[in-house]
């Protein structure tokens, strides 16, 4: 078995702070209806062999940031402003060349729906073997092997065999272990992992997480997840940013998070999730409303048209004054640090409980 | 209608409100319920040559203004079954009886009080409504066609029926377009209500929906079962919400219920390795939770419903399973140390406690091997 780590994956001076960061990023999409502010300025940090989960719901742009750091965005209709810097190299300008050379090599993706992400007039085998051959300059027959020997590593039983399958012959669970297989296959420095098993059943679920969090460990690699499960984030993330309406609003570690959020946003996911534990007849504490439509995104704090606490801070600063998400741990909220510790302290923990 | 007329006792629903039900009293009983769906193949001449078992052997009750919570896997039949009850399929064996009356092949004209008594909500909020109706004529549908006036006429009575819901009761004139999936989904509530039903199937109702919006349908829901004394047939995936939901569950694997019981039971004092290996691998938003070493890790998906496995369904993927699995199914029945009215079909069952899974079963290869390179370098 050939060994998962490259030689040239020794950091290098210039990436000596965060592997990835992304420093205020805007994505912009022109439809016929207007402008739709899908990602307004964002930012966080990634360190190797870490994992970022991205917290949020439909339409909070989780989806397009990763697209953006991948490139796969539509440049005609789509405008991209900021930074986002992987390993020192910059790629908010990068040309579509150099992405195309980073993209699976350095950087790779793992699908949401693997039904329709892989492509069902090549075998699994040489959709695995491909970007291999690109980026390794390898032969069909030594990038076949490599295809077997990532397919055992993923657990699919006999590989030799499974390597010339299409995807339909694959269940659920298995395509999304070959698409894992797929995105691993150059070795990345970074996984982006698109909602990688809200397609699949919890028994299964379980499985292809342990498997990354593995591979992983085994690889060092940097994993973003982007999920609205807060479950899954619980089990594999260490650093969490949830987002809203394009916006962070609240960053911290997965113990943060969970367990003393700050933004009134996070309180209200955490009360609408029904835990196991959980006392049974209290009924669940939802957010009100629904989303903000992006295409106009009300002013001053996006989440303010569902707040509890907008009479709590006072005035009118809520609806005019876009409160400002600190460095590191933190939230994106005009309540004072005081405020949100005591309302969390005493009106949402003992819901949550 | 004068086909109504013709049918047995039970007066018709919108002349005389029929009397509550007494609580708990069996509303919907369902027995050795079955459905294969024929696979034909073969040139020239297509023949059946065998069977999707997508629900072989059911039984369970639903209580009057009980919630029944069907949980398993995707492809374990809990929707066809929710479709057999409401009889948009047709059994293939079995018996449904509802209030006393068999219905397993009723005709339409036999099904059609009945039918405005069995409502379905459906999974998919943007699917399930015709986009080319209005919110009002959506709703009101079913009143018209069980030929229903309520005192006040329907228009009315529809825009309680959505200020009951949740909607502005403006919004009658909408287009289903226009609203959110969670709104939608409202709508579909409010069309399932509008015949007054003493049983709704609720078929993954919140699965589509985000999770802030999901708590909002839970509710409304579970206010619903409490106000009106809707017994609920409640199908999802998430056991959480199952649990949140339903006073009693089941849990079903391979077109087979493994594991009935009072919530409780099935919750704190599961029996069946299945029931166990769901409860694990269901992740808590728990940080603490991460590292303890519960967990049961199976190996593969669910085996085809076409060729099931012999004797237990579940052998193939279990860590007990022994020769006797294969031969013998095991039946659905009130094992040693389970409390009344708690069934499970298993040889060799877990400890009735949380604790039987606190050792690793980790049945996967592909982890296994993982771990043990991980745990040897540690070592190292």
């Amino acid at each position: 078995m050939t060994t998962l780590t490259k030689p040239e994956a020794e950091p290098t001076p210039q990436e000596s702070e965060h592997f990835l960061s992304v420093r205020d990023l805007y994505v912009q999409f022109a439809t016929e209806d207007g402008v739709v502010k899908a990602v307004d300025g964002l930012s966080f940090d990634l360190d190797r062999g870490k994992t970022l989960g991205i917290v949020g719901e439909s339409g909070s742009g989780k989806s397009v940031t990763n697209l953006a750091i991948l490139g796969l965005h539509n440049p005609r209709n789509t405008t991209v402003a900021g930074e986002i810097v992987l390993g020192g190299q910059e790629l908010t300008g990068a040309s579509p060349r150099t992405l195309e050379k980073l993209r699976g090599k350095k950087m790779a993706m793992i699908f949401q729906d693997s039904l329709t992400a892989l492509s069902p007039y090549y075998t699994v085998g040489r959709q695995i073997a491909e970007p291999y051959m690109k980026h390794n300059g390898a032969s069909k027959k030594e990038a076949k092997n490599r295809a077997i020997e990532m397919l055992a590593k993923v657990g699919i039983p006999q590989p030799q065999t499974r390597v010339d399958d299409y995807p339909h012959q694959f269940s659920g669970g298995m395509r999304q272990r070959a698409m894992i297989a797929m995105a691993l296959v150059c070795d990345p420095d970074l996984v982006i992992a698109d909602e990688p098993t809200t397609a699949l059943d919890v028994t299964v679920q379980a499985q292809i997480l342990d498997l990354l969090k593995d591979l992983q460990q085994e690889t060092g690699t940097a994993i973003i997840l982007i999920t609205h499960d807060l479950g899954v984030i619980a089990n594999t993330a260490d650093d969490v940013v949830v987002m809203y309406a394009g916006r962070a609003v609240e960053r911290g570690t997965v113990r943060d998070i969970l367990k003393t959020p700050e933004h009134p946003y996070a309180w209200g996911l955490l009360g609408s999730i029904p835990r196991l534990s959980a006392d049974v007849d209290v009924p669940l504490a939802p957010i009100p409303g629904s989303p903000p439509s992006l295409l106009n995104p009300p002013p001053g704090c996006p989440f303010h048209t569902r707040c509890a606490f907008t009479d709590t801070v006072g005035g009118d600063r809520c609806r005019t004054a876009r409160p400002q998400l600190p460095a590191g741990r933190g939230s994106a909220c005009h309540l004072t640090q005081d405020q949100k510790r005591d309302i969390f302290i005493e009106q949402i923990q003992p819901r949550l409980r | 209608m004068s086909e109504q007329q013709t049918l047995d006792q039970q007066p018709s629903p919108q002349k005389v409100p029929t009397p509550r039900d007494e609580p708990g009293s069996p509303l919907l009983e369902v027995s050795g319920l079955q459905k294969y769906f024929p696979i034909r193949g073969g040139f020239p001449i297509k023949r059946h040559i065998g069977d999707v078992r997508a629900v072989d052997g059911v039984d369970f009750t639903v209580g009057a203004g009980e919630a029944l919570g069907v949980v398993g896997e995707s492809g374990c039949g809990k929707s066809t079954t929710g479709r057999l009850v409401t009889r948009l399929l047709e059994p293939t064996a079995g018996r449904i009886t509802y209030r006393g009356q068999d219905i397993t092949h009723a005709n339409r004209k036999e099904l059609a009080p009945i039918r405005s008594e069995i409502q379905m909500i459906f999974q998919d909020p943007y699917a399930s409504l015709n986009p080319r109706q209005t919110v009002g004529s959506i709703i009101t549908a079913p009143m018209e066609i069980n030929d229903i006036n309520p005192p006040g006429g329907r228009e009315k009575r529809t825009r309680e029926l959505l200020e009951i819901v949740g909607l502005n009761p403006e919004h009658y004139n909408r287009f289903p377009h226009e609203f959110s999936g969670g709104q939608r989904q409202r709508i579909g509530v409010a069309r399932a209500l509008a015949l007054e039903p003493k049983l709704i199937v609720a078929d993954e109702p919140v699965s589509a929906l985000d999770v802030s919006i999901q708590a909002q349908v839970v509710n409304l829901l579970q206010k619903l079962q409490k106000e009106l004394g809707i017994a609920f047939l409640f199908i999802a995936h998430d056991l959480a919400i199952v649990r949140h939901f339903s006073q009693r569950v089941a849990v079903m694997y391979l077109g087979k219920i493994v594991e009935v019981g009072a919530r409780d039971d099935i919750y704190q004092r599961p029996r069946h390795p299945y029931t166990h290996a769901l409860l694990s691998a269901s992740p808590e938003a728990d940080p603490d939770q991460r590292d303890s070493t519960q967990r049961i890790r199976l190996a593969g998906d669910v085996p085809s419903p076409i060729n099931p496995p012999s004797g237990c369904r579940f052998r193939t993927r279990c860590w007990k399973a022994q020769d006797k699995c294969a031969t013998e199914e095991p039946p659905l029945i009130q094992i040693e140390g389970n409390r009344e009215g708690h069934l499970t079909a298993c040889h060799f069952p877990q400890d009735p406690t949380l604790e039987a899974r606190e050792q690793d079963v980790i049945l996967d290869p592909a982890l296994a091997a993982l771990e043990e390179t991980q745990a040897e370098g540690k070592t190292l």
